[in-house]
């Protein structure tokens, strides 16, 4: 499909499939058809219920899987190997756990050729926005869950990527928590407004944030089955934002289609 | 548990382990005292064998030849299972077609190289260092191999999805990860050098704490024999315990270092 805008998608799927090789000659086809654009400066949140291929879909505009079908473009041109232009934020721990706090955000700058001392200081700078100015020298494993997602956040922004990919970095925390920390996101993210994925599978956390909600099926073969723009105004309150009816009015919209497919994955009759 | 209860409780093994051995030697229970003298020695003999040993000049240029081997082994043997263990480990083709030659080395009882390397080396510490070598290396091998390839593989696309080259990436990511291996089988492995060092001492030298207790052996000293093997011990929860120090100090990132215990 043409772009007819000038400025060019900054991550698009374009009828990509992604199939994994089993035991034998079997394959495990996750994902498959997606269409997906994501335009520079817009914030996706990409919704569906478990093991559909959210992390699938995010490893592939990584650039760590490629596609067995379609293509993967980066600012318009087809990506082959990783996707240097992308920060990603994975949904299991990966922090270098051999490296205390700051050393883990600083080392995020030595690819780019920053002087070390330099590199630290901006490290504890960014460890200070994302609140763990007391936590600089902790190593990973002395750190809470929700401590380690955001040592993650701090180091993949640091990098100042223009692209982020972000798999449920609110995952482990409590729903106060998520709720700050999706405002702090938000401010950052407002900061200089880059292309955004970010899968949660909280739908009313992806409404409060994003400017487009993409659902997924349920697997195999998972589609794109309901692509939802939130027409909500910016600078937006995680919190406030929940008690507007228009929040409502297109939660029950976005609900209605992932419903059928939540049931789907967990086999269930009936959900309340 | 209390540090203090548990040294007493510690001390409290070796005495009744030596009242033990005290009384089996000096009362006639099991037939005869002197038969039994003759094979155990007594507690208070071997004691003072000890402190008399400790307090010479001798024994101390011994234990300086035991510790240089022990030291040269583990070196040795620690950097080329490193070296041998990273290259293997990042390479898929020489693995699988040395896997055969790395277990069958392995197998092999290394007291039966202890000769050859008598032969090959002479009999000053080399032969020794050669033993404890083929000790080491094998242990950190597996280690370090271990280790690199079971680097966690979000951990890796994190750090190469950061933009890190091979360079960075083995020196943030599978180096630090290969060392953990290593280190945690430091005990093991400095253990080791000073098995292949003492026993290559006992087959065939004229120096160190292996040659020592041999010596003692050959003329059915058995006091000198244990008394041997007290310095020995002495001597490896000395260097065990530098290896502690050097391990929590190198492992402080790790979960249950710092506290635990
Ligand atoms: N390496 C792999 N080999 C085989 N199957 C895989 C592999 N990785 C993922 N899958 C399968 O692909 C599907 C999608 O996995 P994925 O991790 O993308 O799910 P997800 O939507 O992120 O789920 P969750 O919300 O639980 O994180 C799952 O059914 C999973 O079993
Ligand atoms: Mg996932």
């Amino acid at each position: 499909m043409q772009e007819l805008s000038p400025a060019p998608v900054a991550v698009g799927l374009n009828g990509s499939a992604i199939t994994f090789p089993l035991k034998g000659s079997a394959t495990y086809t996750a994902v498959e058809g997606i269409d997906l654009a994501v335009r520079p400066g817009e914030f996706v949140a990409i919704v569906g219920p478990t093991g559909c291929g959210k992390s699938t879909l995010l490893n592939a505009a990584a650039g760590l899987l490629a596609p067995s079908a379609g293509q993967v473009d980066v600012f318009g041109a087809p990506l082959s190997g990783l996707n240097g232009r992308a920060g990603y934020l994975f949904q299991a721990d990966a922090l270098m756990p051999w490296k205390s706090a700051i050393d883990n955000v600083a080392v995020a700058l030595e690819p780019k050729g920053v002087p070390r001392q330099q590199a630290l200081e901006q490290a504890k700078a960014w460890l200070a926005r994302v609140g763990l100015k007391s936590f600089v020298e902790s190593y990973p494993h002395m750190l809470s869950g929700g401590q380690r997602k955001r040592v993650a956040l701090a180091q993949m922004l640091i990098r100042d990527p223009e692209i982020l990919l972000m798999d449920e970095p609110f995952g482990p925390l409590d729903a106060q928590t998520r709720q700050l920390m999706g405002n702090l996101l938000l401010k950052l993210w407002a900061a200089d407004r880059k292309a955004c994925m970010f899968v949660t599978h909280d739908l009313e956390e992806a409404i409060a944030l994003a400017d487009r909600v993409v659902v997924m099926s349920a697997g195999p073969a998972a589609r794109i089955i309901g692509d939802f723009p939130v027409p909500l105004s910016r600078p937006r309150d995680t919190a406030e934002i929940r008690l507007d009816p228009e929040f409502h009015h297109i939660h029950k919209e976005i609900w209605a289609s992932l419903r059928t497919e939540v049931q789907k994955a967990y086999g269930a009759e009936e959900i309340a | 548990m209390n540090r203090a209860k548990l040294l007493v409780l510690q001390v409290l093994v070796a005495v009744a382990l030596l009242a033990i051995w005290h009384v089996i030697t000096v009362y006639p229970i099991f037939g005869s005292v002197k038969n039994a003298q003759f094979f155990f020695s007594t507690p208070v003999d071997v004691l003072a064998r000890v402190w008399r040993e400790l307090s010479g000049t001798e024994i101390w240029g011994h234990l300086w030849i035991t510790l240089q081997e022990t030291i040269l082994a583990f070196a040795l043997g620690a950097g080329g299972g490193i070296l041998v263990g990273f290259v293997f480990a990042r390479n898929d083709l020489l693995a699988a077609v040395f896997d055969p030659y790395i277990k069958a080395a392995n197998a092999l009882p290394r007291v039966v190289l202890a000769p050859i390397f008598a032969l090959w080396f002479g009999l000053g510490i080399w032969s020794k260092v050669a033993l404890g070598f083929t000790l080491v290396f094998f242990i950190v091998f597996f280690n370090v191999y271990q280790g690199v390839r079971e680097v966690s593989p979000t951990v890796l696309a994190n750090a190469r999805m950061l933009g890190m080259n091979e360079r960075q990436l083995l020196r943030h990511v599978y180096w630090p990860a290969a060392l953990t291996w290593m280190f945690s089988s430091l005990h093991t492995s400095v253990g080791f050098a000073l098995v292949g060092a003492v026993v290559g001492e006992y087959l065939g030298s004229s120096a160190g704490l292996g040659y020592k207790i041999h010596e003692a052996e050959s003329v059915f000293d058995v006091t000198g024999v244990f008394a041997g093997m007290f310095i020995l011990a002495i001597f490896v929860i000395l260097i065990d315990s530098l290896v502690t120090v050097i391990e929590n100090r190198l492992l402080a990132w790790k979960p249950g270092q710092s506290n635990a215990r």
